[in-house]
């Protein structure tokens, strides 16, 4: 095995590299005319959200008695006021900021979280699994709707609250996918040529386990966006997220809902924004899927 | 300007110690069961016996061939050297030490490598060549462009060229590249025994052949000893000097290749011989000379295990389990047949019946 010695091995020479994996994803992703529609639709969402003071025409809190439940098209209020009065157009404005940060928020935070917990518990296998996994599946056991309300109500009402409830509904969703993905990668046979190899386990996973289960993860966490914000919705609707006179969709639905025989169309505003919002992730969520799905 | 000292890459540990008679593996009472999934509970705890005490020297500088039917212990056995699997009894001695013993698990790792039957699945798509080969000498400690460097040396020495194939992704090469690849990786920590799990078994006819030819002029220049599993024997008679044929976790015959091939004891390899396909129309076989398929591991048949499938079987063998009998010098086989006064009719007498007769 002399042939290979420091003394006649020349420095390495400069290589070309083939395109990597995720600028194939991308390549993808830009074919796909469904996935760049709801990127963009996402991309304006966030970009009103942003400069919701710049572009919102009314203050978003300020009411009037003699103009309330103006339907769609009224002179000066293009989507109609709210049952006090309020501009709708200003408030769902306003109200893309918190839905999306009600959103966002719990999701990279559980995607963190449950990462961690299903990868140790795929790559020990065996009773460490077990015992991690079971521990999860009871708080999976548990309706998401049931499990966020349940733990806002101990929590009291808030944002910080609801946010930190929703993470937790997610953690053992997300624990769940990233344990299955990682049991699968963990019987491949680089894994095992990495263990014969004498690596230890960290190393293992961070060299060959984390790049191969992070994406499929990732596609599943863009797909809990919308469901956050459903859930979120569901949250302020009760009472348990956000509170008046801030704007929420899922707050504005709720208190527009006694205006739903007077004037439908307004009412169901919150509820459009909420749907069209949430099935652009899921689009998005989707093409990303595909893209990263390298026999396509 | 670096010191000698720092691009030197760290000596191995371990050279030549026994001198060349030792067997560089000796595999001893080697026993691994595998649980059977949702057995055990209000019922009896059921084990598959996948390997249920083998014994074997690996010589050095030889290539041992492995064969036998699909669940016969191939690679339960190859894991078991590997150190993949733990055995549940038996040891494994290393030059004549035992390993996790004497020898430290992290030391015999870097002597011992593998390369896997499904080229594809033993890279990680997401690594480049380069990185995938610089992986291992990168966890013992090589500075990255002396892995880098190594990786390419090794990529020459396969005959993919690095300039071409270095940053390439796995998906982006044929199955006979990548097993060069996989090849090249094992051997980047200059290891001692390379242990081929059907490594050239998905391989089309044509590369298998080039693959092989590599196999052997590799082993010739780093002075390599091979365990080789196969299950075509026509391959292992082109690659092995000696050969062990295993049935249902057992050792039933091992030998040299001209003894096994030529002058085979065990009715086991008799049959597997002759269900080779035959060159010559004039001898070719209508009759299947194995019937059936292997008993189940689970449940293994009493004393010799082989006797449920056997021509030759009589009512000693399925009472007393053969031991590995020593045919000759060069040859032992686990039959009856071969046991002086085992009681089978074919055996040979022992001295004093010889005698009194």
């Amino acid at each position: 095995m002399a042939a290979i010695t420091a003394d006649i091995v020349p420095a390495p020479i400069a290589v070309p590299r083939s395109p990597g994996f995720w600028s194939g994803v991308l390549h993808r992703l830009c074919r796909d005319p469904v996935a760049l529609a709801a990127l963009a639709v996402l991309i304006v969402i966030v970009a009103i959200a942003i400069l919701a003071p710049y572009i919102a025409p009314y203050d978003p809190t300020k009411g009037s008695v003699i103009r309330r439940l103006k339907p769609i098209g009224t002179e000066g209020y293009f989507l109609g006021t709210d049952e006090l009065g309020r501009d709708m157009l200003s408030r769902l404005i306003y109200g893309a900021r918190l839905s999306l940060i009600m959103g966002v928020v719990p999701v990279p935070i559980a995607f963190v979280i449950g990462s961690i917990i299903g990868i140790v518990a795929g790559y020990a296998g065996g009773l460490t699994n077990t015992l991690i996994m079971r521990t999860v599946d009871v708080f999976y056991a548990f309706p998401s709707v049931l499990l966020a309300v349940a733990l806002s109500g101990a929590l009291g009402s808030g944002l910080t609250n609801a946010l930190v409830s929703l993470t937790v509904v997610f953690i053992p969703q997300i624990a769940r996918v990233a344990e299955s993905v990682t049991t699968q990668i963990r019987s491949l046979d680089y894994v095992d040529a990495a263990r014969a190899s004498g690596a230890p386990a960290f190393t293992i996973i961070r060299v060959h386990v984390l790049g191969n289960v992070l994406g499929p993860i990732f596609v599943f966490a863009t797909s809990l966006i919308s469901v956050s914000m459903i859930l979120a919705s569901g949250l302020s609707f009760l009472g348990l997220g956000v509170r008046p006179p801030d704007a929420e969709w899922g707050l504005m639905l709720n208190t527009l809902r006694t205006a739903i025989y007077n004037n439908p169309a307004v009412a169901a505003l919150p509820g459009v924004m909420i749907f069209v919002t949430s099935i652009c992730f899921n689009l998005f969520s989707d093409g990303l899927r595909q893209a990263m799905d390298v026999k396509s | 300007m670096r010191t000698v000292a720092e691009t030197t890459i760290p000596e191995l540990p371990l050279g030549e110690r026994g001198g060349p008679a030792q067997p560089l593996i000796s595999a001893r009472g080697l026993i691994k069961h595998f649980p059977v999934k949702g057995s055990g509970f209000l019922q009896p705890k059921k084990v598959v016996r996948a390997v249920d005490g083998v014994d074997f020297d690996i010589l050095k500088g030889e290539t041992l061939g492995v064969v036998g039917e699909s669940g016969c212990g191939k690679s339960t056995t190859a894991r078991l050297l590997m150190q993949l699997i733990i055995p549940d009894q038996g040891d494994i001695l290393f030059d004549g030490e035992t390993v996790g013993g004497a020898l430290p698990l992290a030391q015999y790792r870097r002597q011992v490598q593998m390369v896997f039957q499904d080229s594809y699945a033993s890279l990680n798509p997401r690594l480049t060549i380069e990185e995938s080969i610089a992986f291992a000498p990168r966890v013992h400690g090589v500075p990255q462009a002396k892995a880098i460097a190594r990786a390419h040396d090794l990529l020459h020495r396969v005959g993919l060229e690095p300039v071409r194939f270095a940053g390439r992704y796995p998906h982006e090469l044929s199955g006979g590249q990548r097993q060069r690849v996989n090849i090249a990786r094992a051997l980047a920590l200059e290891p001692r025994l390379v242990i081929l799990d059907e490594a050239v078994s998905a391989l089309d006819k044509s590369v298998e052949a080039q693959v092989l030819n590599l196999l052997l002029d590799l082993k010739r220049d780093f002075g390599l000893t091979y365990l080789f599993i196969s299950h075509d024997l026509n391959v292992v008679r082109f690659m092995c000097d000696r050969v062990m044929v295993m049935y249902l976790g057992k050792v039933a015959e091992v030998g040299t290749r001209e003894a096994i091939y030529e002058n085979t004891k065990h009715p086991y390899s008799a049959a597997l011989l002759a269900s080779m396909p035959k060159m010559d129309p004039a001898e070719r076989t209508e009759e299947p000379p194995l019937s059936g398929d292997p008993p189940n591991p689970i449940d293994p048949p009493s004393g010799c295990r082989f006797h449920t499938r056997c021509s030759m079987a009589e009512g000693v063998c399925s009472a007393t389990p053969p031991p590995l009998a020593v045919v000759s010098s060069e040859q032992r086989a686990a039959c009856l047949m071969s046991v002086p006064g085992s009681g089978h009719s074919h055996a040979p007498k022992p001295a004093a019946e010889l005698m009194e007769a």
